[in-house]
């Protein structure tokens, strides 16, 4: 084989090699519009199991094998929780989230990403978790003012009771 | 429609490989090596991500920094297999995407191929799932950007219980136990697609794994020199306060991310269940109407194992004589594997167009197209040919001879015996043989090619005896679209035979049996005269 046709050969593979490299870094992607800031709306959190627990009967009890007796029975079911968020004043989130498991007895869960221009924000949001078919069992507001890129979250913790903001 | 735009790939994919096998010539051809490549950078990747390892920090504060070391103070050793590391991954992705799409231009994945085409699938998810759990590791906002929407991904199914993006948007969620995990994702995911790998080329006989050495060379040297130039860089340490918003992709790896953001992540999950399931019944869409299977005749197969050797597809194996003959093995055909190509007819010593019995018989034939049809095909074209000179083309199915006038049509031209060849030159059928076979670096039945130059250079059995005039033979190996080549070639090859003395027959065919039965008693089985 001929050192020109070799040279031909090795500057094909390289010119290749190189597109490659290039490609693997570039072009630059923006994920989203200059100028833009991220906020999040993320909790697990389980509402309300379906129906208050029942006293059972000693009749009941009895019934039961013994290793398997309690007092109490519960449902085993959750409620779907419903969460609003506002925006400046706007509705951008309303949603009943339903819970999670084949059972439906898991913790409902929610992940939302908005993507908004930086600047000053009014937030409020607020969540039902119990029974009750109108107000909200938790709220929270908070006056915020977002830079470009910045990742705001709102999560809610259960143990506290309470919308955390970071 | 399937088939509209198979033909069209494969239009572009021969022009394209005209030029490659012009310049690296057939043997070192990239694009004929593409699964070898694959393998090639495989390697290239296990042994550079070994190296890597010795040095990287598995610590949630120290993975960055440990990655910098590599690539800032020992960027002339580590720095190096780092970038070797990332671009024999992207080199890997490009060469199974073409590898995919060739098989599928070449129809090359359908009736016994359907197994290496459908262990491929998992191959493409693995391969990603390796790639992807590596840029988690290196920890820069390209990570945090790949964790984020990877993970968002994944919540779009309903079966985890807490956002798995949860982990990735504050501080203080993450701790070196993820990256722990992550190391461990980053060796399983490749050690299971290493497995299908070995799995895919489970059914092919004689599976390319490694490229030509030279071509490895070259391949490893501008892949070094790419590194040095364009070396692979962290794009700034994760900062989970902030978004990742603009980001060097890797457009091999991850040109699906972007499209969340266009298609949302259940498009994306569509769009990915829809690939796959497309790419899984694609064999059957629609299935290959294939010729019936090669069937071994044991009266005439004394288990010499050629057949067995030659097969590009594992079909054949030899086992224990079931007749009674006093020979240790016959051949077995496994019919869900053969694809009628012929190769086996051509390698058995049986099939010799001078046999003088009653009705020309064979070890193993291709019930529709059987040895005997071939001699007569050839004896009927022979006769057909203008004189004075008169050239007999034997032309695969999908060379760019196959559409010419008066040739003899073959699935493969390693189904043509040499002594077919030797047959027709020495009874004045004809005065020269053009053999017409596919481009040499893209053989439609893999070894084809490769077995008819053995045979003629006397390297594999069945030789092509030295009594017959090789200057009146000629083999022409094109892509199905090179017609107007194979004619000029053609062309070129008549007017030297017109030139050649004439020849002297050894032995005319008998007037009276041209192509009939028991034509032939004039020869003994070995062809010479008595």
């Amino acid at each position: 084989m001929s050192y020109g046709r070799l040279i031909g050969q090795f500057v094909v593979i390289a010119a290749l090699f190189t597109a490659v490299a290039t490609f693997a870094n570039q072009p630059v992607y923006r994920s989203i519009p200059p100028g833009s800031a991220i906020i999040i709306l993320t909790f697990v959190h389980g509402a309300d199991r379906t129906a208050e627990c029942r006293r059972l009967t000693p009749e009941e009890i009895s019934k039961l094998p013994p290793n398997m007796r309690r007092v109490q029975d519960c449902p085993r079911g959750r409620r779907p929780l419903y969460v609003e968020l506002d925006l400046g004043g706007r509705t951008v989130f309303r949603k009943n989230l339903p819970p999670t498991g084949i059972a439906g007895d898991g913790p409902s869960r929610v992940y939302e990403r908005f993507v908004v221009p930086a600047g000053k924000y009014e937030i409020a949001v607020r969540m039902r978790d119990t029974p009750r078919i109108d107000g909200f069992d938790h709220a929270s507001g908070k006056a915020i003012t977002l830079v470009p890129e910045q990742m705001f979250v709102i999560d809610f913790r259960s143990e506290r009771g309470e919308f955390l903001f970071h | 429609m399937i088939s509209a735009v198979r033909n069209v790939l494969r239009y572009g994919f021969e022009l394209i490989e005209q030029p490659f096998e012009r310049l690296f010539g057939p043997a070192l051809n990239p694009l004929a090596q593409l699964g070898a490549l694959g393998f090639f950078f495989f390697w290239i990747v296990t042994v550079s991500g070994i190296y890597l390892f010795i040095f990287f920090d598995t610590g949630i504060e120290r993975a960055y920094e440990s990655v910098e070391f590599i690539s800032r103070e020992h960027w002339f050793h580590a720095g190096v297999m780092r970038s070797l590391h990332r671009y024999a991954s992207d080199l890997m992705v490009l060469m199974v995407a073409t590898h995919l799409l060739r098989q599928f231009a070449y129809d090359q994945y359908r009736g016994s191929r359907w197994f290496s085409w459908f262990t491929g699938l998992p191959i493409i998810w693995l391969l990603y799932g390796s790639g992807i759990t590596g840029y988690w590791l290196v920890w820069d906002k390209l990570a945090q950007y790949v964790a984020i929407t990877t993970s968002e991904l994944l919540d779009r199914l309903p079966i985890f219980g807490e956002p798995i993006a949860r982990n990735f948007i504050s501080t203080g969620t993450l701790t070196s136990r993820f990256f722990t995990l992550m190391v461990f994702m980053h060796i399983a995911v490749p050690l299971f697609l290493l497995f299908m790998m070995w799995v895919h080329i489970l059914r092919i006989s004689r599976p390319k794994i490694n490229p030509p050495r030279m071509l490895a060379a070259m391949s490893l040297l501008a892949l070094i020199g790419v590194s040095l130039w364009k070396p692979a860089l962290s794009q700034g340490h994760v900062d989970l306060a902030k978004a990742p918003v603009e980001v060097g992709l890797d457009w091999f790896y991850l040109p699906l991310y972007p499209l969340t953001d266009i298609w949302g992540r259940g498009g994306v999950w569509v769009f990915l269940g829809a690939f796959s399931l497309m790419i899984g019944v694609m064999p059957w869409l629609p299935p290959l109407r294939r010729a019936r299977a090669a069937e071994v005749d044991l009266a005439h197969c004394n288990g010499c194992a050629r057949c067995a050797e030659d097969c590009p597809y594992e079909a054949i194996r030899m086992v224990g004589r079931s007749d009674g003959l006093p020979f240790p093995s016959q051949a077995q055909v496994n019919a869900a594997l053969c694809t009628s190509c012929g190769i086996c007819v051509g390698a058995c010593p049986s099939s010799t167009p001078f046999r003088r019995t009653e009705e020309l018989k064979t070890g193993i034939d291709l019930p529709d197209y059987s040895l005997k049809e071939l001699r007569e095909r050839t004896i009927d074209a022979a006769k057909a040919l203008p004189r004075p000179t008169r050239v007999l083309i034997f032309a695969c199915d999908h060379s760019g001879a196959r559409g010419l006038d008066g040739a003899v049509r073959l699935p493969c031209v390693a189904m043509a015996p040499p002594s077919l060849f030797d047959f027709v030159l020495s009874r004045d059928l004809v005065d020269g043989v053009v053999i017409a076979g596919c481009a040499e670096s893209a053989c439609f039945n893999r070894l084809g090619i490769a077995w008819t130059q053995q045979r003629f250079a006397g390297t594999r059995d069945p030789y092509l005896r030295a009594r017959v005039p090789r200057e009146r033979i000629a083999m022409v190996w094109t892509s199905a679209v090179a017609t107007r080549r194979v004619a000029a070639e053609i062309a070129e090859f008549t007017a030297k035979i017109a030139k050649l003395p004439l020849k002297k027959p050894r032995a005319p065919l008998p007037p009276s049996s041209a192509s009939g039965p028991g034509g032939e008693r004039a020869l003994t089985e070995t062809g010479d005269v008595p």
